[in-house]
């Protein structure tokens, strides 16, 4: 049953980077990077299930923390153009 | 005992199959669906019901282990995580004007211009 759901995963992610090198805007490409993240970390799941040593788990928790931080850190990046803090302006300098 | 193990086997069978028969349906919507927002509606689905359905055919499938608690804490994880990525990319896709095409009139936005469309 693990070899459905693998091939199904695979399916998937061919299907999401289809999306994903032909979006047409950038946030069709963010959204198919982050289904494409989640997918991955199912297919590592599903991986150590097949393979009768279910051990890749913590890679896939691994996999899903800095999949959900790199898509907020592209969005900040594309709505701020900076990934650190955003410049402030200073008062005191505006006075002039 | 056999009767339980067996009983198992079949709802870990039907609840894997049907987390990848709705994996592979957000995946051919985000391939097929015309517009952004569409797409958005296609991905929704392979976060929350097949992400949901596959955790949970392995859950049952591991029995009482650490796997299952590794399994759960990652269910959740992708469970809170994905509704807030999802609207972060439609949130900063509506600030940066990209509007329904067919739709346009019925959002309470104001519709784009047919030219500007792609915010790129």
């Amino acid at each position: 049953m693990f070899v459905v759901a693998t091939i199904a995963v695979f399916v998937s992610m061919i299907l999401v980077l289809v999306r994903l090198f032909s979006g047409p805007t950038m946030y069709d490409r963010v959204l198919a990077v982050n289904t494409f993240g989640t997918l991955t970390v199912l297919l590592i799941g599903v991986l150590g299930f097949l393979n009768e040593r279910p051990d890749f788990l913590d890679i896939a928790f691994l996999y899903a923390l800095i999949n959900f931080v790199g898509t907020i850190a592209i969005l900040k990046f594309f709505r701020y153009r900076a990934i650190g803090d955003t410049p402030r302006r200073d008062p005191d300098a505006e006075v002039e | 005992m056999v009767v339980l193990d067996f009983f198992f086997e079949i709802v870990s069978w039907v609840l894997i199959v049907s987390g990848s028969f709705f994996m592979v349906v957000g995946a051919l919507g985000m391939w097929r669906f015309p517009d952004f927002w569409a797409r958005l509606h296609a991905a929704s689905v392979t976060d929350s019901a097949g992400v949901i359905l596959l955790i949970a055919g392995m859950c049952v499938q591991a029995g009482f282990t650490l796997i299952t608690v590794k399994l759960i804490i990652i269910g959740i994880f992708l469970f809170i995580t994905g509704p807030t990525a999802t609207h972060a990319v439609a949130n900063a896709a509506l600030t940066s004007g990209l509007r329904p095409t067919e739709a346009a009139g019925l959002t309470g936005a104001t519709p784009a211009p047919p030219k500007t469309k792609d915010a790129t």
